[in-house]
Parts: C-alpha cells; sequence; structure tokens
C-alpha cells in the first residue's frame, strides 16, 4: 500500500504543490486536503505546508488554528496521526498548542530566503528516522517569523527529552531562533514543527540538493512498517 | 455596505444637458482645455462629473500613451516575423508559443511614483498590478522580477527609499506565492527624487486558455470580484483629483476633503486568493471574457471590456460593493483599490461562478450586463450618470506628436572622452580598482536584497539571482523551461538613447542565452522625464527607434510594454532608462548553465571582440565619477552569433558556466564567476591588460569549457565567427591574471558582500 499523506490547503497556503511533489518523489500519494472540511480522508500522515494562511495579518498561524480540518485533525494526532509542520505549518502546530513556544520576527526583522545547515538533532521521530543522529543537511530557510521561542523550563524539558529534532548548524541561527532551534516535536515524536523547507530540497535542480527528501521519505517507511 | 443615494451633489446626464455651462475641474483631472472641449463634441454635451472622471483616467498619459503611440507604433511595424506570437501589443500582455502546448505571458510595469511617495506600498502594489495583468490573459503567474533604481547608494533618502521598496516587493511577492527570480539594482544621482521600480511578471498557460478582454454576448452579466472598492489611489494615473470633485470623507460634512494617499494599499492575501479563483473559474470554463482592474480603475475596466465588444455595457455603479459609504460615482469610477477583477458572465454561468467565489471568499457581484446599444451606460440608484461610446476613451484617446529635439548637451557629452582619464597602470592599481569596482553599490553582491525574497516557492526555479537570468521549469516531464532577464544601462542611453537602448536589448538577449534558453520575444519598461520636454521626446524617440531596430536585427518581437513619463524632479530628468526584459525557451532545463566557476580544469575562453570602449563605463563611473564620450558599439549581428554557439554549447554539454560581460567588463565577470562557483582561476590577457579588463564592448561572454571539450567548442566559435580566446583555466583559489595580480576568494567575497550590510543595516 502507497502510504497516502494529506497536504492541506489554507486559504494563502503557497508550498502545498511542493510538499506534495516532495511526496511524490519520497514514493507516497499526496491527498489534498481543505481547511474548510472537517475530514482527512483518511490518509496516514499529513503535512501542514508554508505560506501565509489567512494573510498571516492577526499572528501567524493564529487563524488558520480554528479551521475546520484543524478540529479533525487535533483528535486523529491524538490517536496517534503522524503530522509535519512546515514553517506556517510550524507556527500553526504551535497555536494550536501541539507544539510548545512560539515563532517571533528574526533577528534583523527582514525577511529571510537562504540555503541552511541542519543538524538533525533527533532521528527517532517518523519524520526523521531516515538521517543518522547529528547528521548535517542543507535546505532553504525562507521566513519572516521564524527565530523560536519558549520560556527556559520548556527548553530545558525540550532538550532533556530529545524534543529539539533539528538546529541550524552555524552560529548564530540567522532568525536568532533561541538555542538555534529550526525543529522541534512533541513527546510522542509523530508531530513535528520545522522552520525550514526540506520541501525545497528535493530535487538537485531546483534546490540546494537533496538533503531534504529524507523527511518525507521517513515518513513512508515508517508507515509502511506500522 | 454599498454606496449612499444621489445627493444633490452628484451629476446625471440630465443634469449635463440642462447645465451646459456649469464649470468643470478639467484642468485638475490632468486634461486641457482642448481635450475637454472634445470631450463635449464627443458626447455632444458636457460630460457628468462621471463622465470626466472616466476621461480623466482614460486620457491620461499613463492609460492613453498619448504622447508615445506614435512612437511606440514601431514596435508592430518593424517586428520581425515571429511564428512563436499568439497575442501582441494591445492587449494586457503578449502571449508566446513555447512549444509542446504551452504558452508564455509577460510584461513588466513601472510603479515609480508611488514608491518614492510611499516606497512599501509603491512597491508592493506594482508587483501586485503586474500580476493580475498577467492572471487576466488566462495564465498562472509563475515568477516575478525586478529592476530597481535608486539615488546615490549613501544618501540619506535612499536609506528610506530603498529598505522600504525592498520590503514591500518582499512582503507582497512573498505572500502572494510568486518566486523572484532576478532583476537588477542601480544606483545614480539622476534617480535620487525619482526611484525606479519596475517589476516583472510571467505566467503560463496552455494554448487554449487565452482569454479575451472584451465585453461580447447580449445579456452577459458583468461581475466585478475580489477587494472592495475604497478611497485610495483615487487619480493615481491622472493627477490628484479635485476636492471640489465629490471626494468627500462625509457627504454631509462641510466640504473638509478627506486627504486620502493617493498611493494604493496592497492585500497580497486577496491577490493569492484572487489568482486561485480566476484559475478555478476558468478551468470550470466560467468566464467569458475578463480584464484586471489597475490604473483608472472601474473606469479602464469597463471602457476597454465595452470597446472591445461589439454591443455596449449597461454598469449600475450603485452596486459596486465599497469601503466608504460616502463615495460617490467618480470617485468609485477613480479609485485604484488593488485586488479587483472585472469578468464578463453568461447568465447560466453566474451561480457557479459565484460560488467558486465563495469558496475562495472572494466577493463577487453582478453590476452590470452586456447590451446592444454600442454604448457605455452606467445608473447611480436609477438615474443615468454615464452615456458615451467606450471607444472614445478608451481607444479614440488624443494622440500628441509631441516636439523632440537633440539637446546640444548631447555633443558636449560625446566629445567627453573617457580614455583621457587617468588608468590604472601597474598590476597593484588594476587590482585596487578590480576590487573597487567590486565593492561599488551598483556591482556589490545583491544579497542584502535578494535574500528578502521567497526563490524557491512552486519549486521549479532552476536559476534564480545572481545568475544571469532566472530559468523555470514549466514541464517537469519534458524539461522545458523558460528564461528571462531584464536590463538597462541609463548612462549608456544618455550618452546615446539610441544604441544604449540597443545595448540594454542586448544584455538581455546575452543573458537568456547564457544559461542555454533561446531568446523567443522581448517586453519593455520605458522610464523618461517629462514628455514636453522637447530634449527628453528626442531620447524617447531615439530609444523605441532603437529598440525597434534592434528587435527586428535579433528576430525577436516586442509583445508589449509600458512607458513612464515624468520622472523627473524640477526640471532634470532622470537618465533615459529603458528597461528591457527578454524572454527565452529552454528546450531541457537539466542543461541549464550556470555563471559558477565550479568544475576544476575547465578552460576560461572569452568570446567576442574587445576593443577600447569606456564611455559610460562602471569603471568610468566608479573610479572618475565620469559619464561621457559614446557608448560601446552595439552590433546585434555578433550579438546573434553569440547567442548561437551560446545556446548550441549548453545544448551540446560543451559548457561548465557561462557568464556575459556587462558592466565592469572582463573584471568582473570573472571575479563573479568565481565567487559564485567557490573556484578561482587563472588567466592571461592577450592585450593591454586595462582594456581587456575593464572595457565594456558588448556582445561578449566568459564561458569554462568543460575539459575536453576545448577543440569542439573552438570550432563551433569559428563557425559562427565567434572570436574566441583562450585566456586559462579555473581552479585554485584566487583570481590570478597572469603579470598583472592575484586576489584570494576570501579577499573577493569581502569586497563584494559588504556593501550594501553596511549600507542598509
Amino acid at each position: 500500500m502507497t502510504a497516502r499523506v494529506g497536504v492541506v490547503t489554507f486559504p494563502g497556503s503557497l508550498d502545498d504543490a511542493d510538499a506534495a511533489r516532495a511526496v511524490i518523489l519520497a514514493g507516497g500519494q499526496p491527498v489534498p486536503l481543505w481547511h474548510g472540511e472537517r475530514n482527512l480522508h483518511g490518509v496516514d500522515a499529513v503535512i501542514l505546508p508554508g505560506g501565509f494562511s489567512y494573510g498571516d495579518y492577526l499572528r501567524c498561524g493564529a487563524i488558520a488554528r480554528f479551521a475546520p480540518v484543524m478540529a479533525a485533525l487535533v483528535p486523529a494526532v491524538a490517536a496517534g496521526l503522524p503530522v509535519l509542520g512546515i514553517c506556517n505549518g510550524f507556527q500553526i502546530l504551535c497555536e494550536a498548542h501541539l507544539l510548545p513556544g512560539a515563532l517571533t520576527r528574526n533577528r534583523g526583522l527582514h525577511f529571510v530566503c537562504r540555503d541552511v545547515r541542519l543538524r538533525v538533532e533527533n532521528s527517532s521521530t517518523p519524520w526523521t528516522s531516515g538521517y543518522c543522529g547529528g547528521q548535517e543537511i542543507t535546505v532553504p530557510l525562507k521566513s519572516g517569523e521564524g527565530a523560536y521561542v519558549t520560556d527556559p523550563a520548556t527548553l530545558a524539558e525540550l532538550e532533556a527529552r530529545g524534543q529539539v529534532v533539528a538546529r541550524y548548524a552555524d552560529f548564530p541561527a540567522p532568525n536568532g531562533s533561541q538555542a538555534n532551534v529550526a525543529g522541534i516535536c512533541d513527546e510522542s515524536g509523530r508531530v513535528v514543527g520545522l522552520m525550514p523547507h526540506p520541501e525545497h530540497a528535493v530535487e538537485a535542480l531546483t534546490g540546494p540538493g537533496r538533503d531534504g527528501l529524507g523527511f518525507f521519505a521517513s515518513v513512508i517507511s515508517a508507515l509502511a512498517v506500522a | 455596505m454599498t454606496a449612499g443615494p444621489l445627493t444633490s451633489a452628484q451629476d446625471t446626464v440630465a443634469r449635463a444637458v440642462a447645465t451646459p455651462e456649469h464649470r468643470q475641474p478639467y484642468a485638475e483631472l490632468g486634461l486641457t482645455g482642448a481635450e475637454y472641449g472634445r470631450i463635449r463634441e464627443v458626447l455632444g454635451r458636457r460630460p457628468t462629473d462621471a463622465e470626466l472622471a472616466i476621461y480623466g483616467g482614460m486620457w491620461s498619459e499613463h492609460c492613453s500613451y498619448k504622447s508615445s503611440r506614435v512612437h511606440l507604433r514601431q514596435f508592430a511595424e518593424k517586428a520581425p516575423p515571429s511564428a512563436a506570437l499568439l497575442a501582441g501589443i494591445g492587449q494586457q500582455a503578449g502571449v508566446v508559443d513555447i512549444g509542446q502546448g504551452y504558452a508564455v505571458t509577460f510584461k513588466i510595469e513601472s510603479h515609480n511614483h508611488p514608491s518614492y511617495v510611499e516606497p512599501h506600498q509603491g512597491a508592493a502594489t506594482g508587483v501586485g498590478g503586474i500580476v493580475r495583468d498577467i492572471l487576466a490573459m488566462g495564465a498562472r503567474p509563475v515568477a516575478v522580477m525586478d529592476a530597481l533604481r535608486f539615488g546615490p547608494a549613501d544618501a540619506p533618502d535612499t536609506r528610506r527609499v530603498l529598505p522600504g521598496v525592498v520590503a514591500g516587493i518582499s512582503f507582497y511577492g512573498n505572500c502572494l506565492g510568486l518566486p523572484n527570480i532576478g532583476g537588477e539594482l542601480a544606483f545614480d544621482p539622476c534617480y535620487a527624487g525619482n526611484p525606479l521600480v519596475n517589476a516583472l511578471c510571467v505566467g503560463v498557460m496552455r494554448h487554449g486558455d487565452l482569454k479575451q478582454a472584451a465585453a461580447t454576448g447580449l445579456g452577459n452579466q458583468v461581475v466585478l470580484f475580489g477587494s472592495r472598492t475604497g478611497p485610495d489611489g483615487i487619480g493615481g494615473a491622472s493627477v490628484l483629483a479635485s476636492a471640489s470633485f465629490g471626494i468627500q470623507k462625509n457627504a454631509e460634512d462641510s466640504g473638509e476633503s478627506a486627504k486620502r494617499p493617493s498611493v494604493q494599499v496592497g492585500d497580497p492575501f486577496m491577490e493569492k486568493l484572487l489568482v486561485e479563483c480566476c484559475l478555478e473559474l476558468y478551468a470550470g470554463g466560467l468566464v467569458a471574457a475578463i480584464q484586471d482592474l489597475g490604473a483608472a480603475g472601474i473606469s479602464c475596466a469597463t471602457t476597454e471590456l465595452a470597446a472591445a465588444g461589439a454591443g455596449g455595457m449597461r454598469v449600475s455603479l450603485d452596486t459596486v460593493p465599497v469601503r466608504d459609504a460616502s463615495l460617490g460615482p467618480p470617485a468609485i469610477l477613480m479609485s485604484e483599490s488593488q485586488e479587483r477583477m472585472m469578468a464578463v458572465v453568461e447568465p447560466r454561468h453566474v451561480e457557479d461562478f459565484l460560488a467558486v467565489c465563495a469558496k475562495w471568499g472572494v466577493q463577487a457581484t453582478v453590476i452590470g450586463e452586456v447590451t446592444g446599444t454600442g454604448r457605455l451606460q452606467m445608473t447611480w440608484h436609477g438615474e443615468l450618470i454615464v452615456d458615451m461610446p467606450p471607444g472614445s476613451a478608451a481607444d479614440d484617446g488624443p494622440v500628441y506628436h509631441r516636439p523632440l529635439a537633440r539637446a546640444a548637451s548631447q555633443d558636449e557629452l560625446a566629445g567627453d572622452d573617457p580614455s583621457a582619464l587617468p588608468w590604472p597602470a601597474s598590476g597593484a592599481e588594476l587590482r585596487a580598482d578590480l576590487l573597487r569596482l567590486l565593492a561599488s553599490p551598483g556591482l556589490a553582491d545583491k544579497s542584502w536584497v535578494t535574500e528578502q525574497y521567497d526563490r524557491y516557492v512552486r519549486g521549479n526555479t532552476v536559476l534564480a539571482m545572481p545568475e544571469d537570468a532566472g530559468l523555470l521549469r514549466i514541464d517537469e516531464q519534458t524539461g522545458l523551461g523558460v528564461a528571462l532577464a531584464i536590463d538597462g544601462n541609463g548612462r549608456y542611453c544618455r550618452l546615446d538613447p539610441y544604441a544604449g537602448t540597443q545595448l540594454a536589448l542586448a544584455e538581455a538577449y546575452r543573458n537568456v542565452a547564457a544559461t542555454g534558453a533561446r531568446p523567443l520575444a522581448v517586453t519593455n519598461c520605458l522610464n523618461f522625464g517629462s514628455p514636453e520636454d522637447p530634449g527628453v521626446m528626442w531620447q524617447f524617440a531615439e530609444a523605441v527607434r532603437g529598440l525597434a531596430d534592434g528587435c527586428a536585427v535579433l528576430g525577436v518581437p516586442v509583445t508589449g510594454g509600458n512607458v513612464s513619463f515624468y520622472n523627473q524632479t524640477g526640471g532634470t530628468a532622470i537618465h533615459p532608462t529603458p528597461v528591457v526584459g527578454v524572454l527565452g525557451v529552454h528546450d531541457d532545463v537539466r542543461r541549464r548553465v550556470s555563471i559558477g566557476f565550479a568544475a576544476d580544469g575547465a578552460g576560461v575562453v572569452l568570446l567576442g571582440r574587445t576593443s577600447l570602449e569606456l564611455g559610460g563605463s562602471a569603471w568610468a563611473h566608479v573610479t572618475h565619477g565620469h559619464l561621457g564620450g559614446r557608448p560601446p558599439r552595439a552590433d546585434l549581428e555578433a550579438e546573434r552569433a553569440l547567442a548561437a554557439v551560446l545556446v548550441a554549447a549548453a545544448s551540446d554539454g560543451l559548457l561548465a558556466a557561462a557568464h556575459d560581460l556587462s558592466e565592469g567588463g572582463l573584471a568582473i565577470a570573472l571575479a563573479e564567476s568565481c565567487l559564485r562557483g567557490g573556484l578561482g582561476c587563472r588567466v592571461t590577457l592577450p592585450g593591454d591588460p586595462f582594456t581587456w579588463l575593464f572595457s565594456e564592448s558588448a556582445a561578449r561572454a566568459v564561458v569554462a569549457v568543460r575539459p575536453g571539450s576545448d577543440e569542439t567548442f573552438a570550432t563551433l566559435a569559428a563557425e559562427h565567427g565567434v572570436p574566441a580566446h583562450v585566456l586559462g583555466a579555473v581552479g585554485g583559489d584566487s583570481l590570478v591574471v597572469d603579470g598583472c595580480f592575484g586576489i584570494p576568494l576570501a579577499e573577493l567575497a569581502t569586497a563584494h558582500t559588504g556593501t550594501l550590510p553596511a549600507l542598509f543595516g
């Protein structure tokens, strides 16, 4: 069975087509999910793609968390559905309290589009199992509000439990992220939020390389085993 | 919210007939007495306030091309035969067949004046406007580019304008989900009070998807959709509207006018919804005709749609959704509120049309229908306020043969030859000049700007800044793609607008070919001072003639363009600055060629003829603040041959890198290629080092030939009659010019990358 990976389109989602392409290149079947439907169509995993949901005019992700599709997603997550939030998707996961902390304005206050080196810190989540722990990969970062922030106690817990999934390898982080955090997961490891864009590093022709494909291949093989 | 009822202040056709002597503020709307007289003649009475607003917008320089039209005809008259052109000048944007059933549409537009007044919104809405132009052709917009020109980089006002413009483009383009794949950034004192913000958009469609902008089909419904109409940008196309013209904050107040900004405010989220909504409407076959709302807003959309159709159109203007209930008919007609489109829809499709709009959260309102009267009629709560032949506003505007005269200063300028300037003689001096140029704001690394733009979204960007051209994949299976470059050079054009414009065309053409793409078509944005100045008008006429002649030689037609006049501060005009965009087709983007020297041992070969040509050069500008002499010779036959070599060599896989030579000559090209690819090179120059390093002779490129392909490549170049000088090889970690100097890559990088961050933070 080919893994069916849902890709949610909110009004203002931009990288939904890119995420779907990445799923195909990793051997899965992308399933478009619509923000206004309280229905996940039986998918095996979900990606919340990058973009500016609802224009992000209030606070990034603050409106998207109330979308009908999120009402279906939250209980599915509790039941074990793997979810990857990329960029705006990460912001939405934080707003929905599926992940702790928040993404704030970049240090320097400019939007930054740059290829960055990441260190995969946790390779035991369903989204990162195809990487080796400590592996360095290059993927694009492109965001204006990508600086991860949380309180010291939560950060200490994240570190202690191995919930920091990926870190910017170069110091300081291009957006001023706390502890250079680029991505985190929930306690189960199934919900992952990542600020950089692995879906833009799946073909050597159009990205800095193919280092990002591992996120999509990981979940597809994890689903095949499960 | 809809507009309020008719008040005594509002003007109807009946009242216009009854009060022929009523004084009207035509001058405040930018119309001359003669133009106003002609309107009265066309209508057989005085216009209503609403009609005057329509004519004021449509007969503005911006919408009517009244000063430029007589010159622009050359683009069609001299156009080379091209089987690729599916729609040309006169459409909202030209459409080019790129094969495999795909068509591409592209266009540049200026948003210069708004960007000076309010840099962020001015630049943002410039992007929004050109994207809707492309969308209205039936295409999916797939990328944007921008050509930016500012005053001196260290001038205080540039620090206000540039960061705002860049942030505006970043805000709008990124939120809209369009990759920004290239452009230009230049600085010159002539742009200090008049920055140039030119935005290009490219879109893709299947052949059958081309949409018309003509209101046809009796009984078809006219639907306005997108944002509500507000009081922003009123009179942007003409001049600031008169406060006595019914544009009042509150109809009841004592006549105190609302001094609203004439710059529009952009909502890229709404534009993204509008894009997806339109594409779904097109796919469903629900649109009979469509037009975007840009300059002159509803005035332009209704008159142009009606004029292009055979019948007429009737619009209930009071049904237009507004953001401010006090807006009267003239304000609604003139408003340039963003993110609006107008469609003509068959009655049987209206329900489905509105349903698609509702799905995307886009407000849509039926405001009128196609009639058989041949007239554009508008009512306001049942009373007739507009009754005019639509073509009189859309097509038959005034046409001026403005006086033109070559200014005497042209000769003085031409006589001031830069070869009299002191040259760098020693290797150390040459080295210092190279580093100085490489660090100068116009040639420095542009990452400070380009990192604020998303170049990855949609996943089809094969090449983007700082490559010679942007390259997009169109078909994932076949590798079909398009390359785009935009170039201009105000200094060359100041010295000789005819040659300068051809050099801009040649550079964009060369840049496209350097990636391995075949140049196919041309668009342009002509930025000039006041057309009422005969010297400026001469520059304009020469530029247009140069471009038309150049396109004929290169075999690439002009598909459309934009004219921006009145770019001047007081009596001082900007340099004539035509910006030329060239689109090419790439048969297989997997064979794209980058500018970067990354293949160790590849042979460095200089293509083309080099002679001492320093007029308008970056060297004269940066090291001596000098502008004079003659620009480099534009040899378009040589350009054509060079492009043929570059395209064939890319196709045959002979090249590891290719980089066009332009500003800063070979010196800058070599430095950029080393920095981009991460490898140095060692070269030996065939003659006088200064000439070979810094001359800006056109029709040249430097290439890195794959090891083992040298002979094949040499034969190819010889077959096309293109001189090929083997200079050396790629390798090492320095740029070494034998007998002159060596510069470590790290030193080049420091010089190149430090400038813009130091200036703009």
